[in-house]
Order: C-alpha cells, then structure tokens, then sequence
C-alpha cells in the first residue's frame, strides 16, 4: 500500500459524527478534491458521489494512480460536469483508502492500522461526513448533487437528509435498497478476501483475496452482450488451447490483469467495509417501508439515469425512485439510456448518457440564474 | 405551437400543477411553464423526446402511460393532458379512468373519424381512410380504437363522466360544441377537445 495519501487535501472533520452502529468518531480526516472555481454567490457547486472503488480524484490525473480520474468523461473542463463552468467537490468515502478515514489509518489510541477494528460504516455515515466538508467550503446551496452506483445511493441519502440543499439531484445507475443479488455479490468478494491467508497479518495484504473479488465485481459491472462482442472466444497471444490453466482466453487475462492492477490501489479492508456500507443501505426501511417518505420534504428536481444493459441496478430499481418520488409529488424526470456496456456504462464514454446530464445541469443552472435575476 | 395546443393552454388556468401524458418534444410543457407559469410533469414513451425534454429543463418521464399511471397519486395534478392518443391505447377505457383518477381535470383530445372525408373515403373508395390527421395504413397504424365526437361524448354519458367544455378543430379554426350542433360538428370536425371530470 501506498503511503502517499499522507500529503494529499484534506479537511479534518473536529466535529463529533455519532456512526449508525453507535460510536462516536471526531478529528478525522476526509480527503478531498476540488475542480473549477466557485463563483461570487456560490451558486455553481456541484458534488460528486464516487463509486466503491472510486476516489477524490474524479478527474485528471490521479497522482497516486497515475492514471485517469474516474469519471473523466463526464467531469472537467468542457465536459458534462463542466469544471470551466461549475465548481466541483468531490470526496473520499470514510472507509476508503485515498486519505479518508479508512480502516487502513492508524488508530491514534493503539498506533495500529485499524484494520478490522474501524467501526463499521454505512452510506448514511459517508453522507454525513461530506456534510462537514460542504459547510467548510461555506457551501449553503449545491446546484447538484450526482453520482452512480454507490454515488447515487449517497445521492439519494443526501437529498432525504437535507432537503433544502440541492437544487437538483441526478443519481445514475443505483436504487434506494440493495437487492439480496448485490449483497450476495458483496459477500462473495468479501469471502474472497477473508479467504486470503495474508488476511489481517501484520505485515502482509490479501492481495489473492482481492484480486479475485475485484474479478468476480468486474463482470458484474459489464453486460453479457458487451463480454461477448468485445472477447468472445478469443485466445491471448496465442493461435490454440494450452491444454493448461494460463490464461488461454483474452477474457480470463483481461480480468487477471483487472483484479491485479486493481491490488495496487485498493485496500482489501476499505473493500470489506465499503460493500458492507452498501449492504445496509436500504432509505426504504429508513422510513418504515414507505419509500415516498424519505422524499417527502426534498425540494430537489431530480433526474434519474438508468442503463439498459445494466443487470447489477437494473432499470426497474431505478424506477422504483421514481415511483416513490412521483408518489410525493416530487419534480422527478427520468430516462433509461440505451447502452450494450452494462452497469459501467456511467463512467465509459456513452454519448447519450453524457448529453443527458450535461443537458439536464445546464438547464438547473439556467433556472436558478434566471430566478436570481428575478 | 400547433393550434390545438393554443386551445389546450387556453383552457388551463396559470399556476396549476399539469400533467401532460405523451408529452412529446414538450412544447406544450414548456409554454405552459413559461407563458402560465404552472407546474409541469411529462410521460414520454420515446427515449429521445424524452431526452430532449431533459435536455430543455423539463420533468419528464420515460415510460408508458398504460403501465405507469398507477404510480400518480390521487387528484395529484389540477389538469391531466392527454393529446391525440387516447385511441391508441390497448385500453382506452382503464386509462381514462386513471387520468380521471389522477387529474381534478383531464383534457383529452381525439381525432374525429366521423369527419366527413374520412365517411366520404370509406363511402366511395372502400378503403380504410388516410387523412391528415390519421396518416396510417390499416396494416400500420398505432390507433387500435379509432371513435367519433359522438361516440366519445357518448361514452361520456354512459360512463357518467361530467363535460365541462366541448370544443372542436376544423382547419385551424376552433368553435364550441353544442348540444345543438352535435351532429353537425360530428361531420365536420377534424378533432375534438374535451374538459372532463
């Protein structure tokens, strides 16, 4: 693991943040990244939801990774979430790994990784911490919140928690409890992890573990189709079969290759946690079983994106969203993109995805213009 | 905006709450939310119209009204729109009834197939009439349960549904229907638009 997340922005949070399970943590660190400026009146915040395996850096370049900010295509200078035009934030989820408070910091009061002694988080915590880091920016009202997946659970946490903050609300590709298909699909990369005998040893990663969990993720984040167009039967650098278990496929070493870069940068404990976090997210039991309840006071216009070949929150989870939001009289608008590329279809270069939000924030940030000038 | 559209705005009041099923691109929303400032919401079954509603700032939502109305609370919205679509439903019946449910007010519109090219097409070519309303081949056509003013007044009748307001297109030009000139206007409207509750 990499220790260069120590220099990294950061907020420490020195408020007390009392945890859903029952503890109580204060002075943490939340790790943050910004993109843009923020205008006079402070009417062009957007914040930005990562992913489970996402991070602060959603884009240019990472400078841990090296690599692409997460959501390159959507976010930065003349893209959909326009840095020239908006300001940006987004933050580290608590229980990640690029400088937030994760299970891989160090306990100030055993001067011990945390490991598995971090209390156990959910997305209502997460949601809670960013609060923190939206008052110190002196941030009263985002022009909107976004993010897929696990963001757009944060995003529909957030809009049910405070009601008058956003101005418009776009959660992508998610829904409002998780399904026992995704907490069986959790539970199997948890497993796979907690199988590693390198599991909780001191001076050792699971890295087998998390490769294999990272692997198993990965495939539900495509489309069969999308699988099958893009490898089929197609052999890695070679002309036949090996009669062996190497990699004969280019689908087994594409996600070889997946689950080992993926080892790099990722803690195996921030994994288990995080998965857990999104386990236990269910805004419906939230308010006992009524969905429409935990909308009833948001003042958000929403847009709700889903994909068509996206199996993992699939289109009817989506608009189970929209129905409860519709059942409140909330200002929902909703449209499924057309899209071969799965789940992963928010973070890839999907045209139409991309005009729909860009699109739909320009429009927000028109309205509330034109309402100043009123 | 087409002039059915005109008649539709003129009958919503300002500063209602609207809901307008097969929205289309949004023109009518968006005049309403500009010009009447009421508050707009939008079905669309088509994916880019939907979008480019989105793409305008309007609530819209992907979906079809046979299937979706259900999710509409109650008397939600002071006027339910429905424009021109009404005979192609698989159940016109069922969704009448639920933008009865849902509106304190709908505002339905229909092509008048009693329209007297349509009678005279039929009448002498023996062919299932094409207009410029109904543009359809037989084999083609979206509209399952095509009807007349006085088949939809009669419905209305039967089914105890209240008319607030009769009126009727022929070639732009708009007037009222009466209970006088029913017959009249059954043979020589183009389109019938109704305030039903």
């Amino acid at each position: 693991m990499n220790n260069e997340t120590k220099n990294l922005k950061k907020l420490i949070i020195t408020q007390a943040l009392e945890l859903d399970c029952g503890k109580t943590i204060k002075d943490f660190p939340l790790a943050y990244e910004t993109y843009g400026n923020l205008n006079k009146n402070k009417s062009n915040a957007v914040l930005v939801f990562h992913a489970l395996t996402g991070d602060q850096f959603a884009s240019g370049i990472n400078p841990i990774t090296k690599r692409e900010g997460w959501w390159s295509y959507a976010v930065g200078p003349g893209k959909a979430i326009d840095s020239n035009k908006y300001f940006i934030i987004c933050a580290n989820v608590l229980g990640g790994c690029m400088g937030s408070f994760g299970p891989k910091e160090i306990n100030p009061e055993t001067n011990k990784i945390f490991s598995t002694t971090f209390p156990v988080i959910t997305i209502k915590d997460i949601v809670k911490a960013q609060k923190f880091l939206i008052d110190h920016l002196g941030i009263k009202k985002l022009l909107a919140i976004t993010g897929g997946s696990m963001g757009g659970m944060q995003v529909l946490q957030f809009a049910s928690l405070y009601p008058n903050i956003a101005h418009s609300a776009i959660p992508i590709a998610c829904s409002a409890s998780h399904s026992a298909q995704n907490i069986a699909l959790n539970e199997l990369g948890r497993q796979a992890i907690m199988a590693d005998p390198n599991w909780k040893k001191d001076n050792a990663t699971p890295d087998k573990g998390l490769a294999v969990a990272r692997m198993a993720a990965h495939i539900t984040y495509l489309s069969k189709k999308g699988l099958q167009e893009k490898f089929g039967r197609k052999l890695q650098d070679k002309g036949s079969l090996k009669f062996s278990f190497d990699a004969d496929f280019q689908i087994e070493s594409y996600l070889r290759y997946q689950g080992s870069t993926f080892v790099d940068r990722f803690d195996a404990n921030s994994y288990l946690y995080i998965t857990r976090a999104m386990d236990y997210f269910d805004l419906e039991k939230q308010f006992n079983g009524n969905l429409s309840l935990a909308f009833k006071k948001v003042k958000s216009k929403f847009c709700v994106i889903s994909f068509s070949s996206d199996w993992l929150y699939p289109t009817s989870e989506n608009k189970e969203i929209v129905i409860a939001l519709n059942a409140c009289g909330a200002n929902v608008g909703f449209v499924e993109i057309n899209s071969d590329r799965g789940h992963d279809s928010f973070l890839l270069d999907v045209p139409e995805f991309l005009k729909t939000l860009s699109e739909f924030l320009n429009s927000t940030y028109n309205e509330i213009n034109n309402e100043k000038r009123i | 905006m087409k002039k059915e559209f005109k008649v539709i705005s003129q009958i919503i009041q300002n500063n209602k709450r609207v809901l307008d099923i097969g929205c289309g691109d949004g023109t009518l929303m968006e005049y309403l939310k500009i010009n009447q400032q009421n508050d707009v919401r939008g079905l669309e079954p088509k994916k880019k119209l939907v979008q480019k509603c989105i793409a305008k700032g309007l609530s819209v939502i992907e979906g079809d009204a046979e299937k979706e109305l259900i999710q509409f609370p109650e008397k939600s919205f002071d006027y339910v729109v429905l424009s021109q679509t009404l005979q192609a439903f698989l159940n016109p019946e069922e969704v009448l009834n639920q933008l009865l449910r849902i509106g304190k007010q709908t505002i339905i519109s229909i092509p008048n197939f009693g329209y007297w090219k349509i009678r005279l097409h039929l009448l002498f070519k023996g062919t299932m009439p094409i207009t410029k309303n109904i543009p359809y081949d037989w084999y083609n056509t979206p509209n399952l349960h095509m009807c007349t003013i006085q088949d939809f007044v009669n419905f209305c009748n039967n089914k105890n549904i209240k008319i607030d307001k009769s009126m009727c297109l022929t070639n732009e030009k708009i007037s009222e229907i009466t209970k006088q000139n029913m017959k009249f206007k059954n043979i020589f409207s183009q389109l019938g638009i109704f305030l039903i509750q």
